[in-house]
């Protein structure tokens, strides 16, 4: 997977792309391999204006220095230091995606199959979804302590909502058809779940997975920087106060680059799980 | 045996309501193969519908086989212009689902599948997904999982109306050789009289919305039909100019 257009990044079920880009403008026509070039090429450019404007523009106090950064990062690294809070934000962040997950997938299927009660639950679940939920966050300490549990119920709260929406938009597309044809032929309501209902739902779930995985992160982090004494979140909180800007900045690059590898994770997933899609195109 | 007794349905649509169908009174015998035609939108697919069960009709009843149809009518196969596949099962596993969903171990099943499709002469497509054939192969697909199933009745909704001519008298073809097989009632709906001719033992033609029995009348050509020469046979063009006569008479009272 390459970045060639930002619209790629964008999510859409499968099967409703986007209008092909429109052609024949010459740096649209730019090869992978050059515009990875490119792509570097920013980047450094970017770092070495930062370097360079740092101390002489604008104070190092309050943007550090890109080589100060690479510094912090390799002494966490070196040390070690680095790896629990890591593997905090990591265990917190999939935990709460997990749950938040299986309740959203569990409640989209259960309410995209029962007309009766999704009208039923309608005003109610968009209240939810309107609260802010870092608003909640007091209760999930409350709830569950200072530990895991309330970065995990924070991430799982942000999930379960988006995940939900997508399957049970997906559930609602099924094709009736299809299901008509299994009736026929005997199906129980379960083998029609199993066999057409949650298959055809597959991509609008993935979409609401992929869309939900960076929420799950968020989550977690907001509940780091309320009240935790580990995870990057914490990282940042405490570099923060203790006006350690390059530390800040360090701890962000890590939760980008831990971003970054949770999406390729669900691309790869997703590509796998839906290869018919693929042949189809 | 299907009886159809007094059929009328209405749908509503918001404040609106318009009748489908009206005071249909039709029997089909076992073993028999009767063709429906009458105008687009008249009527013919909802009483497909409510013989397959899937919902029921307003006034009136569906009787199959002596009992009155209440609930899906799982004797029947249906199938329609739409191919209704799964798409992401290939071919082997859309044609081996209704052994699947009755509990059959996947060897005995893909095994059946198999002969199944060689049978409808697809061999060699079992891994393809259906998005990879063509319309007539989907066709085939469709008629080898219904025939899987085992269905006593075949409901055919305008199944070859997509297809171009030359592929619609090969599954024409396909159609009587797997009927002389294993003699399933067939209902036939279709707007094509040339098809309704060659294929059915009588033809119950419909007026325009809501449905009704306008006339029917037999088809006495002898079995077994050879598709491709019965259309120029003098018995044939007969048939056919009687049926039309009607029609058009029947349509012109219709819409002056």
């Amino acid at each position: 997977m390459n970045s060639d257009h930002l619209l790629d990044r964008v999510d859409q079920p499968a099967g409703t792309a986007g209008a092909k880009p429109r052609r024949r403008r010459r740096l649209e026509d730019v090869g992978t391999p050059v515009m990875l070039l490119l792509q570097a090429a920013v980047g450094v450019a970017f770092l070495a204006l930062w370097q360079l404007l740092s101390g002489r523009v604008v104070s190092e106090f309050l943007i550090s220095t890109p080589l100060a950064i690479l510094g912090r990062l390799w002494g966490w690294i070196v040390t070690g230091s680095i790896f629990p809070h890591l593997w905090a934000t990591v265990e917190a962040t999939l935990l709460g995606f997990a749950i938040g997950s299986v309740l959203g997938v569990f409640g989209g299927v259960w309410l995209g199959l029962s007309p009766f009660l999704s009208r039923l639950f309608n005003p109610y679940i968009w209240a939810f979804n309107a609260l802010p939920k870092v608003a909640l966050a007091p209760l999930f300490i409350l709830w569950l302590g200072l530990g895991i549990g309330s970065k995990v119920a924070l991430a799982a709260a942000l999930v379960v909502f988006l995940v939900f929406v997508n399957t049970f938009a997906g559930v609602r597309e099924v094709d009736n058809d299809l299901v008509d044809v299994l009736r026929l032929m005997k199906a129980t309501r379960r083998q029609i779940l199993a066999k057409v209902v949650l298959p055809s739902a597959t991509s609008w779930i993935f979409t609401g997975l992929k869309t939900a995985l960076p929420y799950a992160l968020i989550g977690t982090i907001m509940g780091e920087m309320i009240a935790s004494s580990r995870g990057l979140g914490y990282l940042i909180q405490r570099s923060g106060s203790e006006f350690d800007t390059a530390g800040v900045f360090a701890a962000l690059t890590v939760i980008a680059a831990l971003a970054v590898v949770f999406n390729e994770a669900v691309n790869l997933v997703q590509s796998r799980l839906e290869g018919w899609k693929v042949v189809s195109r | 045996m299907i009886e159809l007794q007094d059929i009328g349905k209405t749908f509503s649509k918001g404040a609106q309501t318009f009748r489908a169908v009206q005071n249909v009174n039709v029997r089909v015998d076992p073993q028999s193969v009767v063709a429906f035609i009458g105008p687009s939108g008249c009527g013919k697919s909802t009483l497909l519908n409510m013989i397959a069960g899937l919902y029921p009709p307003s006034e009136g009843r569906v009787r199959y086989n002596g009992r009155t149809v209440g609930d899906v009518n799982t004797d029947v196969g249906y199938m329609t212009q739409k191919d209704n596949l799964l798409p992401w099962r290939t071919v082997l596993d859309n044609v081996a689902l209704p052994l699947e969903l009755a509990g059959w171990p996947p060897a005995k099943r893909y095994d059946a599948a198999r002969a199944m499709l060689a049978h409808v002469g697809l061999d060699g497509f079992e891994q393809k997904f259906s998005s990879e054939l063509s319309g007539g192969m989907r066709k085939r697909v469709c008629l080898a999982r219904m025939l899987l199933h085992g269905p006593q009745v075949l409901l055919l909704d305008e199944p070859f109306a997509a297809l171009d001519p030359q592929l619609r008298i090969a599954m024409h073809d396909l159609l009587l050789k797997l009927w002389a097989e294993n003699r399933q009632t067939i209902i036939l709906v279709t707007h094509d009289l040339m098809e309704a001719i060659t294929l059915a033992d009588r033809i119950v033609v419909f007026s325009k919305r809501p449905a009704r029995v306008a006339f029917e009348g037999v088809v006495d050509l002898p079995r077994p039909r050879d598709v491709d020469s019965i259309r120029f046979t003098s018995r044939f063009h007969e048939i056919y100019t009687a049926f039309w006569e009607r029609l058009r008479q029947e349509y012109d009272e219709v819409t002056p």
